[in-house]
């Protein structure tokens, strides 16, 4: 704020003309007329596209930075540099392998990416593109194209940087552009030309163009654009225009429907909004990732303190010299000659390296991959597929994967998320008259005469045929007349292929449809003018002059025509809300109470007002637009400023109800969600009675749910303090109750944007009230659902944001199709976006984009739920395993003399988390199903037992842990106790420590299986794939590398000691034995829990299991009985 | 397998430019397949007490045969053991122990009687055990060259650094280089057994087949080939220096001289723990009616020299604090 206040002083001070950040552009390379300004050559980048990261000189470094950047990356790095600089237990080898091997892969394949980035730029920038130069068109590759240049664009083809509309083919000088590789709209948009050049028709006459565009400098918004453009003609004052977003056709859209266009370069490579737009949003991070942070941390401090201890008890035992060099066992003059304290730092880091495998690395890498290859089972869920669409769920994050299954509030927003979006037009009133359109009969909408009779049997008169016209004319609908259009047809009309309507609002189109019906049809725009085809046939013409747009701050939109026969008019529709307070007479009474009622009835309603303008007020009312239109500096702000001078002193004309049918299977969603204990929240902009009935409807709000309202309304009568402070008595009195009886009341929630702002804002009074925030909170909790109406979009984000801030820090998942919700959808844990009708933005910014409504539940239910158990095994799994691999070294620690010694072979250091152990966890956390689909689907109360985090809490962690370390004891002192006792062959041969790490690690590797066998309940071919093969693989890796000398190894002391060991009887013995004991407590732990406190998760698994017998058993009997009949038959 | 996936995600958000022409139109209708539907056919165990009961009666009852043939093999396992050390006054190797002189060039030789109350029926395998020994401390257990063990004539005559200290002596390399080597065990074990009639027959100790065969034929191996001259090819290095005799003299046997001398393979294997046993030799059934030690009064003789520290200034190996036992054992599997 500081620095564009700043910014604004500095503007000031130079003068308006002199914008710090804003471009000349000249068009045609022009110089401007002498005197007319100075003429500044600004430099901008050519119009080479670079996707690409790297260069081929700075691949290596650049490449490497980035991935050292990654934890697991720099972890290894910093133990490797150790084990090169020190003389540690581990040979280098053991961690730069890895590291080497994944940073080449890496690179390798992020080099050849980047090579066919190189190639795609290249082939984009050299792609033809035809300029106009002196007169002609010159052809000449993308990438020389330079900002100033007129560019000659043909149908279908691709715009090649960002572009002003200059002319086009068509005599409107507009065109239709289509942005499906932009931002996933396939609609056609329709772009208009500045309207002094849209006659040019040839090259030469845009090469006599002598203009300049002013304009801000390039920014990633893809909607706005403000600019203007200062047109010389000779000698006289330059004429400017104003430039918005409807001139500008950015890069990667696509040209449609029009021959050709002439447009000049103004944003060029990597300044167009395209490439501005794909920088990566900022990253969210989900619970788990957190809670393995944290668990991370604990590992590190264990890593560390046994370091220390074992650093410890080494100078501690090592006390007396005959221990710490025995005659046996000498250092060399070097070591000896070291100093003490660098004797046992060099220790203490030798110890680091030895016990450093603690630090799961490699979880990192799987759980990373765990999450983009789990990702992929949401997009190819056919179930999430809507035909009708033609899409299915789309992923755009993979990090939050499991988050999906933590959610505990949901917010979601009412139209086109809980509705269907595909408004219906009900009924109109005028003056207290209702009209009604007459109804579908037999699928087919009867012709418009039946209609008519309607209306004039019903008394009415010039304002009736105003209400109509202003309902035809106040609208941003296009007519399109084509049969087909890629994409989305919306408004078709069965059976008429001539026309339809098209808007990026249904409720218009809903408007414009249910006119036509009532006997006036509106025909096109032609010229600025538009058409209406009123009920006698007549057409009748009126001037477009100015179009004031709908934003969702006002609510409303005007436009301002002038009829044929010379009159100003400006028509205005937009909510209740916005209307009434500026109607100055017209039957308002009536209106409202049939708005109201209409509302209750869960239909959208608009209010349609007028004004007319008097010659001298037109102007005035044209130059504030001008003036808020030529603006580049906040011309959002002044064009505010300008429309609410105009729209004001309105005449009421009447109301229009819409009707938008729920979503299918909304309610069923809704209420699965509440019984999966999520609190729902319908956010929206509607007013509160409509949102209320569409609530009920919706199952948000049941009979049975006792509403709480804390509304505006209510607030006038008494003042916020006392009403919150009665509700949350009301709240808490039935939960004291309620505590003893089962089934309670519960509660809902009703409050509207303007209460919600007065309860947010910081109180002033003192601290005597104490913050009327938490009150509010309080009570927000014990309601089951909340529905807050008349929100700005930007109150959802702040409504999100207080309940994500509250003391529990519960998850929170905000849905919505539209613009409005993108603010939401950003600030929520996980933001999903319906793709809706309302264009694609909502589903752009999301982190999930879903079809419909109803895929929420397999989404959280089904996919979350998955995805967490998933996540949560595999996580609490590899720091098990890694305890169980490590606690047995530092065991040994104590019986070699603290001397580091490593239990076991650097192979197998180096490989139990690569190969060993890592394919089994990695596809358990992919196809893992702990309850079938169908269970979890139909009981949703099941998400319940994994709310909270609950697989990854701390006693869950603890218990993992000593879990491991129970095993790693048993490994240990079980081949301990084997060695120190017994003669392992029979011709009485010994084995050595080799031997006895490689026994330790055998039973170690299959411990650490089978613990995930019998973790696994869902065993597909892929599990028993990946389980046993890689207990094959290990015994396989074993024999060979034991089975033959490597010549490139300078010790040999894993020959022959695998298979020394399976050649010993009681070395079987003791790996199954040790592999039993070991994988008991956590059987018995399993069963006991079972019988004892079964989790909701594990009735419904028995449950299913039994209903799975008991169809076995059925069809057992069923065959055993079809057998008995058969034989008797044959007997008969 | 790490680095495939590691980045996979860090290309997702990047730029895709599209070329002129646009993406077409995709229908993206997921497959119906089983495996991206998640519906593969699955078997779904689940442990409850009543199937995991049954499945530990199952395991209980397969291990009671286990557990009762364990049993009977280790008590017809016999085990005898004499303590050598000498560290107590009553012990007949008190004085050896206590007048080592570390120059002296003589064998001290004591000898302990013992009783056999059993006879020993099938081979009898001798031990030596020695305790807190740490032959697993990490220096130790790298002082060695396995590639000149393997006879590789460059690391005879350049050992691997790993053996310091103990690599070079008077600028000659050491063959065996390293501490493990250089402290290898060779007190001369003699059983004789004092027959009643009043002979003493000296029982045959077989010193082949105590170390593993890979061992012996493959990962050691003479400098030179099986028939070379070991004397010549071992010119030039130098014995280890607590050693004796040259490692080409341990063995009159050319078999079982050298490296591949199964004494010194034996203790190569270094131990795992720091109380440790290794095989010492196999008194060989003879005949199927006597048995290999009939019961009676039997005379160990030790040959008490190995070992010998040259270094004075070490410390002294046997002293009271750190005491590596020398510990001799009967074993007998039947």
């Amino acid at each position: 704020d500081g620095c564009s206040s700043l910014r604004l002083v500095l503007l000031e001070c130079v003068g308006e003309e002199n914008w710090v950040d804003s471009r000349t552009v000249y068009i045609g390379h022009k110089e401007p007329p002498p005197g007319a300004e100075a003429y500044i050559p600004q430099r901008y980048p050519d119009n080479r596209i670079v996707s690409s990261k790297y260069t081929f000189w700075n691949f290596i470094p650049k490449n490497l930075f980035e991935q050292f950047r990654r934890i697991a990356n720099f972890y290894f790095l910093v133990i490797f540099l150790v084990q090169l600089i020190i003389d540690t237990p581990t040979s280098p080898v053991t961690s730069g392998l890895p590291l080497f091997f994944v940073i080449t892969v890496t690179a390798i394949k992020q080099g050849y990416e980047d090579w066919l980035r190189h190639k795609a730029d290249c082939s984009i920038n050299e792609c033809p593109v035809d300029v106009v130069q002196q007169g002609k068109v010159v052809r000449t590759q993308s990438h020389k194209l330079r900002v100033g240049d007129i560019v000659v664009v043909r149908e279908d083809e691709t715009f090649p940087c960002d572009l002003i509309l200059l002319s086009s083919s068509r005599p409107d000088g507009t065109c239709y552009v289509t942005t499906t590789s932009l931002d996933g709209e396939s609609s056609h948009k329709t772009y208009y030309a500045i309207p002094d050049t849209m006659a040019f028709r040839t090259e030469q006459e845009v090469d006599s163009l002598h203009a300049t565009i002013e304009c801000e400098q390039p920014q990633p918004d893809l909607y706005k654009f403000v600019g203007r453009i200062n047109i010389y003609k000779d000698k006289e004052e330059p004429v400017a225009r104003p430039l918005g977003a409807e001139n500008l056709l950015l890069r990667g859209a696509t040209l449609k429907n029009t021959q050709h266009i002439y447009a000049v370069a103004v944003y060029t490579g990597m300044e167009t909004k395209m490439a501005l737009n794909y920088q990566s949003k900022s990253q969210k991070r989900s619970a788990v990732e957190k809670s393995m942070n944290a668990f991370l941390i604990v590992y590190l401090c264990i890593l560390i303190s046994k370091a220390v201890i074992n650093t410890v008890l080494k100078y501690a035992w090592q006390w007396s010299p005959d221990r710490d060099e025995p005659w046996y066992n000498h250092r060399t003059e070097n070591e000896r000659q070291r100093h003490v304290v660098i004797r046992a730092f060099t220790d203490f880091l030798a110890f680091m390296v030895l016990f450093n495998y603690i630090i799961p690395v490699s979880m990192y890498v799987t759980v990373e991959m765990q999450k983009f290859l789990g990702s992929y089972f949401i997009s190819w869920d056919e179930e999430m597929f809507d035909e009708e669409l033609g899409e299915g769920a789309q992923v755009n994050t993979s990090d939050l994967n499991e988050e999906l299954g933590q959610v505990e509030y949901v917010f979601t927003d009412k139209t086109g998320t809980l509705t269907e979006n595909n408004m219906e037009f009900i009924e109109c009133c005028v003056d207290g008259n209702v009209y009604i359109p007459h109804a579908i009969c037999n699928g087919q909408i009867l012709s418009a005469a039946s209609s008519i009779d309607m209306i004039d049997a019903s008394p009415g008169g010039y304002r009736r045929d105003l209400f109509f016209r202003a309902l035809c004319l106040c609208h941003t609908v296009q007519v399109k007349e084509e049969e087909t259009v890629d994409g989305i047809k919306r408004g078709i009309h069965q059976g008429r292929p001539t026309s339809f309507y098209i808007s990026s609002s249904p409720d218009e189109v809903a408007l414009v449809e249910g006119m036509k019906r009532l006997g006036y049809t509106y025909l096109r725009l032609k010229d600025n003018y538009m058409e209406i085809l009123n009920k006698d046939d007549e057409i009748e013409r009126f001037e477009l002059l100015h179009v004031l747009n709908f934003d969702s701050v006002r609510r409303r939109m005007s436009v301002i025509v002038k009829s044929s026969s010379g009159d100003y008019l400006l028509f205005c529709k937009g909510a209740d809300s916005s209307i009434f307070p500026r109607v100055v007479s017209g039957k308002v009474e009536q209106v409202k109470a049939r708005v109201e009622q209409n509302a209750v009835e869960g239909l959208r309603t608009l209010c349609v007002a007028y004004r007319r303008l008097s010659e001298s007020e037109y102007e005035e009312a044209c130059h504030h637009l001008m003036e808020a239109k030529l603006a580049l500096q906040d011309r959002e702000q002044r064009l505010a400023q300008a429309y609410d001078i105009i729209e004001r002193n309105f005449v009421l004309l009447g109301a229009t109800a819409v009707e938008d049918r729920l979503q299918e299977k909304a309610a069923d969603t809704i209420e699965s969600l509440h019984k999966a204990g999520m609190k729902v929240w319908v956010l929206t902009g509607d007013k509160m009675e409509t949102a209320a009935a569409t609530c009920y409807a919706s199952k948000l709000f049941r009979r049975s749910t006792q509403i709480l309202e804390l509304t505006k309304k209510r607030t006038e009568e008494q003042n916020l303090h006392d009403v919150l402070f009665e509700l949350n008595r009301t709240v808490l009195r039935q939960r004291s109750i309620s505590g003893l009886s089962v089934d309670c009341l519960d509660f809902g929630l009703i409050i509207d944007g303007a209460t919600l702002s007065a309860v947010l804002k910081p109180n002033q009074e003192g601290a005597g009230h104490g913050n009327y925030r938490e009150i509010f909170l309080e009570i927000c909790r014990n309601c089951s659902a909340v529905l807050c109406c008349r929100m700005a979009p930007l109150q959802k984000a702040q409504i999100v944001k207080l309940i994500k801030a509250s003391k529990e820090h519960p998850i929170t998942l905000a849905i919505g199709d539209g613009a409005n919700d993108v603010s939401m959808i950003l600030e929520a844990h996980v933001g999903i976006g319906i793709m809706g009708k309302e264009g694609r933005q909502a589903a752009r910014n999301s982190d999930y984009a879903i079809p419909k409504f109803k895929h929420l539940k397999k989404m959280l239910l089904v996919h979350g739920h998955y995805y967490y158990i998933r996540i949560a095994e595999l996580v609490q799994y590899f720091f098990y395993k890694n305890v169980c691999f490590i606690f047995p070294q530092f065991l040994y620690q104590f019986f070699c003399g603290f001397s580091q010694q490593p239990l076991y072979d650097t192979a197998y250091l180096t490989l139990y988390n690569i190969s060993f152990t890592s394919l089994p966890i990695l596809l358990y956390s992919l196809v893992e199903q702990h309850v079938s689909m169908e269970t979890l689907r139909r009981e949703p109360s099941l998400y319940r037992d994994i709310a909270k985090n609950s697989l990854l809490r701390w006693p869950v962690f603890l218990y993992w842990t000593c879990l491991g370390v129970f095993d790693a004891v048993v490994f240990f002192f079980g081949a301990y106790f084997l060695f120190d006792n017994t003669t392992f062959t029979s011709n009485g041969q010994m084995f050595g420590n080799w031997t006895f790490g490689t026994l330790i690690f055998t039973v170690l590797v299959f411990t650490v299986t089978l613990k995930l066998a019998l973790d696994t309940h869902h065993w597909t071919w892929i599990n028993h794939f990946v389980i046993w093969g890689s207990l094959l693989f290990y015994v396989i890796f074993s024999l060979l590398w034991g089975g033959i000398i490597w010549p490139f190894l300078n010790y040999q002391r894993m020959y022959y000691v695998f298979m020394q060991m399976l050649s010993s009887g009681p070395a079987w013995l003791s790996i199954i034995l040790l592999i039993t004991v070991s994988l008991l407590p956590d059987v018995i732990k399993k069963v006991l829990c079972r019988a004892m406190c079964p989790t909701a998760t594990e009735r419904a698994q028995v449950r299913c299991w039994h209903q799975l017998h008991l169809r076995l058993e059925v069809q057992i009997v069923l065959f055993l009985k079809l057998g008995c009949s058969c034989f008797s038959f044959s007997d008969f | 397998m790490m680095a495939s996936s590691y980045s996979a995600k860090d290309e997702d958000g990047h730029i895709t430019v599209s070329g002129p022409g646009g993406a077409a139109l995709r229908n993206k209708k997921p497959e119906n397949t089983a495996f991206k539907q998640q519906r593969l056919p699955a078997w779904q165990p689940i442990l409850t007490a009543g199937t995991v009961l049954p499945a530990f009666f199952i395991i209980g009852l397969i291990f009671i045969p286990i557990g009762i043939g364990l049993y009977v093999t280790s008590n017809n396992i016999k085990e005898f053991e004499i303590d050598y050390t000498g560290d107590d006054v009553s012990s007949p190797c008190y004085n050896c122990a206590e007048n080592f002189s570390w120059n002296s060039t003589k064998f001290c030789t004591c000898t302990i009687p013992f009783q056999l109350d059993q006879p020993y029926e099938s081979n009898v395998f001798m031990y030596y055990g020695l305790s807190n020994f740490y032959q697993n401390h990490r220096r130790y257990v790298k002082s060695r060259d396995d590639s000149q063990l393997n006879g590789n004539m460059e690391s005879l005559k350049y050992p691997s650094k790993e053996c310091e200290p103990y690599a070079h002596s008077d600028n000659k390399p050491i063959a065996p280089c390293g501490a493990i080597a250089n402290s290898m065990f060779n007190d001369t074990l003699e059983l004789v057994y004092n027959d009643p009639n009043g002979t003493n027959v000296s029982i045959s100790l077989v010193s082949t087949g105590i170390a593993w065969w890979t061992d012996k034929h493959v990962k050691f191996r003479n400098p030179g080939g099986s028939n070379a001259n070991l004397s010549a090819v071992f010119q030039g290095t130098a014995k280890p220096v607590n050693w004796r005799r040259p490692v080409y003299e341990l063995d009159a046997d050319p078999e079982n001289n050298g490296f591949i001398n199964e004494d010194f393979i034996v203790w190569m294997r270094t131990a795992a723990l720091p109380t440790f046993r290794k095989l010492y030799r196999i008194i060989q059934k003879k005949n199927n009616m006597a048995p290999t030690l009939p019961r009676g009064n039997y005379t160990l003789k030790v040959v008490y020299s190995i070992l010998k520290a040259t270094d004075l200034n070490s410390v002294i190996w046997m002293g009271k604090s750190a005491v590596s036992r020398i510990r001799f054992k009967f074993f007998q599997v039947r």
